[in-house]
């Protein structure tokens, strides 16, 4: 039953990475990150970590998305008018393409190879099936608490920078 | 309760950071670059967490991948920042026609 759920949800991650691959338009692109997103959750979920998938949830969908989604908007091009002494444009496979198609699948080959000639003895037991909560919090405030004031003070650093960059963003006009 | 193999998570992040990855080379905008640089992000996630599974007394997988979520975030709002710049000034979202720091 778990190898079906997660077979399922990595079917989903993988088909929607793969859309925004493929598709055109940016925001049907945005709109299949929230796909692979949660389809990130619930591998997460699967893998025993529930604080984890619930903040995945409400950082990545409840904010970066809705903030990419914002970025797309707000740099729209207008259309194009048709007049006739505009130039065609003609479609062709640029190196840019095939270069990245070339360096994901031999990257993805190697990856593969690599994990499945790798055999992890792992140290620990393996984990129960009770909520992480506690733990996260215990440890994030005791032998994490360097790197967590950290994080605080890198937030308030881009909360600023991006303030300031973001303010007065035209300045032709 | 059946347990899936960490081998499992590790090739579906594998294939996830190469999807990501041929994404921010393909796209031509920048915020489909930021769609692919979020998608490695979350590769490399579910890397972490696989292996924090088997570290029930510490943790230490899941707390990386939440320091690495806390800096993701910060990461989008400053390129976002300075994507929404970089179009007020050339008009353009083409990464290959921004090619100067001055206009």
């Amino acid at each position: 039953m778990e190898a079906i759920i997660f077979y399922l949800f990595s079917a989903l991650t993988l088909a929607a990475g793969l859309f925004i691959l493929f598709s055109k338009n940016l925001i049907y692109g945005a709109f299949a990150l929230f796909l692979a997103f949660l389809g990130v959750a619930a591998l997460y979920v699967l893998a025993g970590a529930d604080f984890l998938a619930v903040s995945q949830i409400m950082i990545y969908v409840g904010g970066i998305l809705v903030l990419l989604i914002f970025g797309i908007m707000l740099t729209q091009k207008k259309e194009k008018s048709d007049d006739s002494t505009r130039h065609n444009r003609i479609e062709v496979p640029i190196t840019r393409k095939i270069w990245g198609f070339l360096t994901g699948i031999g990257l993805f080959g190697l990856l593969v190879k690599v994990i499945l000639s790798s055999d992890f003895r792992m140290a620990g037991g393996e984990m129960s099936s009770k909520s992480t909560i506690k733990t996260i919090g215990v440890e994030l405030m005791t032998t994490h608490l360097l790197p967590f004031e950290i994080a605080a003070i890198l937030l308030l650093v881009a909360l600023i920078g991006a303030a300031y960059l973001a303010l007065n963003r035209n300045p032709t006009a | 309760m059946t347990t899936i193999p960490v081998q499992y998570y590790l090739v579906v992040a594998a294939a996830l950071f190469c999807i990501g990855l041929a994404i921010s080379i393909t796209k031509r905008h920048f915020i489909g670059m930021l769609l692919g640089i979020e998608l490695m992000l979350n590769a490399v996630n579910i890397n972490l967490v696989a292996f924090g599974r088997h570290d029930p007394e510490r943790l230490s997988g899941q707390l990386f991948a939440l320091f690495v979520i806390v800096v993701a975030a910060a990461e989008v709002t400053v390129a976002l920042a300075i994507i929404l710049r970089v179009y007020g000034r050339f008009r353009t979202v083409d990464p290959d026609k921004v090619n100067e720091l001055k206009q």
